[in-house]
């Protein structure tokens, strides 16, 4: 019976570590229909708040399957899924940053490094963006980040200051 | 770029992004860490390390673990890296999952994070300027910018139809112009 459980979060994971192109969030369709639909190991409301609390909790946000390894079968369940999910990408990530290595002086390699950063500079803005509209910011959110951008723009304060006392501020209520 | 880190400096700093970024904001974070306070990489490589690593499969922040830890010692390093970015947020997340699922509320700390994530935010935006800065110069880069951001962050279009479009312009506009004298 445990076994089946840990054989389903071991297949199913690793497999959604192969299909996540494009970064862990891309797959939570299909592991919301996995974990909910097919094997019933939480409810649909549980799932949503399990999603909320990875993505406010440190680390990476792909550790949702962490908690829900854990409650389909303990801890055992919650390590095994952890593992499963990073270790295929992983091994993937390996394979390719090998080949960047050995092709540090080839064209190639400076045509891609000029060519992506905008690209990803103009996705990081994007992510910025969306991480405001998925914390439903009102204006005096929007205000405490504009203050915030404008301070870690123009100062070295350690950013994980900032961030506390932002932090604060909202424990208060005032956002 | 300073002196190559040990197995356990990889461990510790990927451990130290993963707490500092709470509230959100992990590729700002490890940027300020791994760039801007450590050293151990250029703005040029970091930018194409964290594309090529939302290419691939997997959770991106994961990948850049690994391929920073691949970069400095290989797989062992990668082992490290990895370890120090989950071990800590995978303990917090088992805490927090018990607590759910005993009692069915979330500690009260949906304020806190509110606040933090507005400074996450932020913190998100300063890198835009900090690395724009340096990369965005002239019409071209702008122009790749602007699109990139109105398709994936705007019209929300998936990541890989954005990049099967603009990639292969980018790449060919970054080809260097003349051969190496």
């Amino acid at each position: 019976m445990n076994l089946r459980t840990l054989t389903q979060i071991l297949l199913l994971f690793s497999s959604l570590s192969i299909l996540s192109i494009g970064g862990g969030n891309t797959v939570l369709p299909e592991m919301h229909r996995k974990t909910v639909g097919d094997y019933h190991w939480l409810t649909d409301k549980q799932f949503a708040d399990v999603f909320a609390i990875s993505q406010a909790a440190p680390g990476p946000s792909i550790l949702i399957v962490t908690i829900l390894g854990y409650k389909a079968a303990g801890v055992p369940g919650a390590i095994l899924a952890t593992i499963a999910m990073m270790l295929p990408a992983g091994l993937l990530v390996y394979l390719v940053s090998r080949v960047w290595e050995k092709a540090k002086d080839a064209p190639v390699r400076k045509a891609i490094e000029k060519g992506l950063a905008p690209l990803t500079v103009g996705l990081i803005l994007a992510s910025g963006w969306v991480m405001s509209q998925a914390a439903d910011h009102d204006w005096r959110a929007y205000i405490l980040t504009s203050v915030c951008t404008a301070i870690f723009s123009t100062t070295k304060i350690n950013p994980l200051f900032l961030v506390g006392a932002a932090g604060l501020i909202g424990w208060l209520g005032w956002v | 770029m300073s002196e190559k880190p040990s197995l356990f400096d990889l461990a510790l700093t990927f451990n130290h992004i993963a707490l500092a970024s709470f509230g959100g904001g992990l590729s700002a974070w490890s940027r300020e860490v791994l760039v801007a306070e450590k050293g151990w990489m250029e703005d040029e490589e970091f930018l194409s390390a964290v594309t090529m690593c939302r290419i691939l499969p997997g959770a991106n922040q994961v990948n850049l673990a690994v391929f920073v830890g691949v970069k400095f010692h290989g797989i062992p390093g990668a082992c490290c890296a990895v370890f120090g970015l989950t071990l800590i947020p995978v303990a917090i997340a088992l805490a927090l999952a018990y607590f759910y699922f005993q009692y069915h509320h979330i500690p009260a700390v949906q304020g806190i994070l509110k606040g933090a994530a507005a400074a996450a935010v932020a913190l998100t935006l300063s890198m835009v300027f900090k690395t724009g800065k340096k990369c965005l110069k002239g019409a071209v880069p702008i122009l790749f910018f602007v699109a990139i951001f109105v398709m994936n962050g705007i019209l929300r279009w998936p990541l890989l139809a954005c990049l099967s479009l603009l990639a292969p312009m980018a790449i060919a506009w970054g080809w260097p112009r003349k051969k190496a004298s």
